[in-house]
């Protein structure tokens, strides 16, 4: 295929990923709305107003940054791993695996639709957080960049666990029991000062403790962690997971017999 | 005249150890209109799956239009277009959606998508249903969903895995002639069916497989001549009331209105009228029955 064909396949994908998720917006984009909205309400107005000051900003301008990557990393991952697993378990998969476009097209493909619902999600729970704090982007680079690398990796990550899932246990399995839990204890929350040394230590085994206070320093300018080694841990982890991508198309490990 | 697909060698074993195909050779030319027929398990979906690229094979070679497809797997690919025994779209996208995304696949921009997904809903009698969600669509409509999206991007060799499976009589005949339409213009097709009668109607060429293995690999013509009997149907104008026998002749009463006759091929007929005659039956008419590879078949495989 030349490359005009591999862009008409590529947008073919990408069109095909952004008009599902759109059709069925009352399962991907309004349950994260209102999900956030209420996070926005109890932490942050109700119980965050007697908690005071943390890190050195009110708890609402602090969760802020936090629950709009938590956003942007469980949809990201969700929408690849529903689609591509809805792909091979209806089997229509074999429509894209019989045509000659690529494997980088295929893979880039799914995972722009996976970017453009966690970016569009982080905008909705953006706006609406405005509602109950402002928001002073202080480094706009770091911000745009932190988000867009940790939604790639989220979107590939979700692409591994379609392809090696059987039923859709499986997909659910990682958003609910890894990915959920690690981020709630990567300081969406609090900030690791608070914890107890050993605590702390292990806190900094946790990768979403990097990506969340990388983002915080995007918006508000401070961070528990090196910034730089979160940059560095998620542009490995990035490549790790498209290189066994890759990997698993070119095999047709789990999609051809 | 082109070779549209050249197996040489091919094996498949699954990951269970069980070998599915045990080194097949086979060569379809471009125009052909090819029946691959076997038993269930027999190795056809496996050899239509490599050839596809949905199943990956052990040894040996492929090549599509000399497009190898260890080395040339997108060129190879661009030439095919598979109807799978299966259902396999989305049923929460329409019809139109289907048909030319799958365009899009292919690398065709959306205007072209959009005049080739509208050619062929319309010559399949899907234009009504373009926007209809897949999933509410009949049996019969379904299949030809496949076909469309099959052919949008104009192979030069479809591939069609027992398209007429579970398709009424009417649908399968409108079926039949629409397949001759396109051979006729120059596609290539290759066929695995259940329905003998299918392969003898459309095909022009046929190979039987079996247990991995390809047992013949013919024209329809020289097969149908390995028939050593031919079985006629004979309507009786008046009721036959007792069994009747002829001599030198297998005959079997399917009804007092209905004489089935076995023949040796080359046997005259007309002793047979002269035996009827003598008996005072009067023959209204008479048909070949339908069956033929059908028999042809089953000793086949008997014999292997």
């Amino acid at each position: 295929m030349t490359l005009a064909e591999q862009w008409v396949a590529f947008y073919t994908i990408v069109r095909k990923e952004i008009r599902r998720f759109l059709r069925i917006w009352m399962q991907t984009l309004l349950p994260p709305a209102i999900t956030m909205s209420l996070y926005f309400v109890i932490f942050g107005a109700l119980i965050g107003s007697r908690i005071g000051q943390m890190g050195g900003f009110s708890y609402m301008e602090f969760v802020v940054p936090g629950l709009i990557m938590m956003s942007v990393i469980t949809n990201a991952y969700s929408n690849v791993v529903s689609s591509f697993f809805g792909a091979k378990f209806q089997h229509f998969v074999e429509e894209i695996l019989v045509s000659p476009m690529s494997n980088n097209t295929i893979l880039w493909g799914f995972v722009l639709g996976g970017v453009t619902r966690g970016l569009l999600v982080g905008i909705i729970v953006t706006a609406l957080s405005l509602f109950f704090t402002t928001l002073h982007i202080q480094h706009i680079g770091v911000t745009i960049a932190i988000v867009l690398m940790t939604s790639i990796m989220f979107s590939l990550a979700g692409f591994i666990n379609a392809v090696f899932a059987n039923n859709f246990d499986d997909v659910s399995i990682v958003p609910v029991f890894v990915l959920t839990p690690l981020t709630y204890l990567g300081g969406v929350f609090y900030s690791i000062d608070l914890l107890p040394e050993f605590w702390a230590g292990v806190s900094r085994l946790n990768p979403m403790l990097y990506i969340v206070n990388a983002f915080r320093y995007g918006v508000l300018g401070v961070s528990d962690v090196n910034v730089t080694t979160a940059f560095i841990m998620v542009g490995v982890f990035t490549l790790a997971a498209y290189a066994y991508c890759m990997h698993l198309l070119r095999t047709g490990t789990r999609l051809r017999q | 005249m082109a070779i549209a697909l050249e197996i040489k060698g091919l094996r498949k074993v699954y990951d269970n150890g069980f070998e599915a195909l045990k080194g097949i050779d086979l060569e379809v030319k471009e125009g052909d209109f090819y029946a691959l027929l076997g038993p269930n398990g027999a190795g056809k979906s496996t050899t239509i799956g490599i050839v596809s690229s949905l199943v990956k094979k052990t040894a040996g070679e492929v090549r599509i239009f000399g497009h190898s497809i260890d080395n040339e797997l997108a060129a190879a690919k661009r030439e095919i277009g598979l109807v799978p025994q299966e259902f396999n779209f989305s049923s929460f996208e329409s019809v139109w959606d289907i048909v030319v995304n799958q365009a899009g696949y292919y690398g065709l921009n959306r205007k072209v998508a959009g005049e080739r997904a509208e050619k062929y809903l319309k010559k399949l009698g899907l234009w009504d249903k373009r926007k209809v969600a897949s999933r509410m669509l009949s049996g019969g409509m379904k299949r030809r969903l496949m076909i469309a999206r099959a052919l949008v991007h104009e192979p030069r060799l479809l591939i069609l895995d027992e398209p007429t499976a579970g398709v009424d009589i009417e649908l399968r005949r409108s079926m039949w002639e629409f397949l001759t339409e396109i051979n006729r213009s120059g596609t290539t097709i290759i066929l695995t069916t259940h329905y003998l009668e299918e392969a003898e109607s459309l095909c022009r060429h046929i190979a039987i497989i079996d247990a991995g293995v390809i047992v013949e690999n013919t024209t329809m013509k020289a097969l149908l001549k390995q028939l050593q009997k031919e079985t006629f149907i004979l309507d009786v104008r008046d009721g036959i009331k007792t069994d009747i026998s002829i001599p030198g002749f297998e005959t079997r009463m399917v009804d007092e209105h209905t004489l089935e006759l076995v023949l040796n091929k080359g046997t005259s007929l007309n002793e047979v009228f002269v035996a009827l005659n003598g008996s005072g039956i009067e023959v209204s008419s008479m048909r070949n029955k339908a069956n033929r590879l059908e028999e042809l078949f089953v000793a086949l495989l008997n014999a292997k």
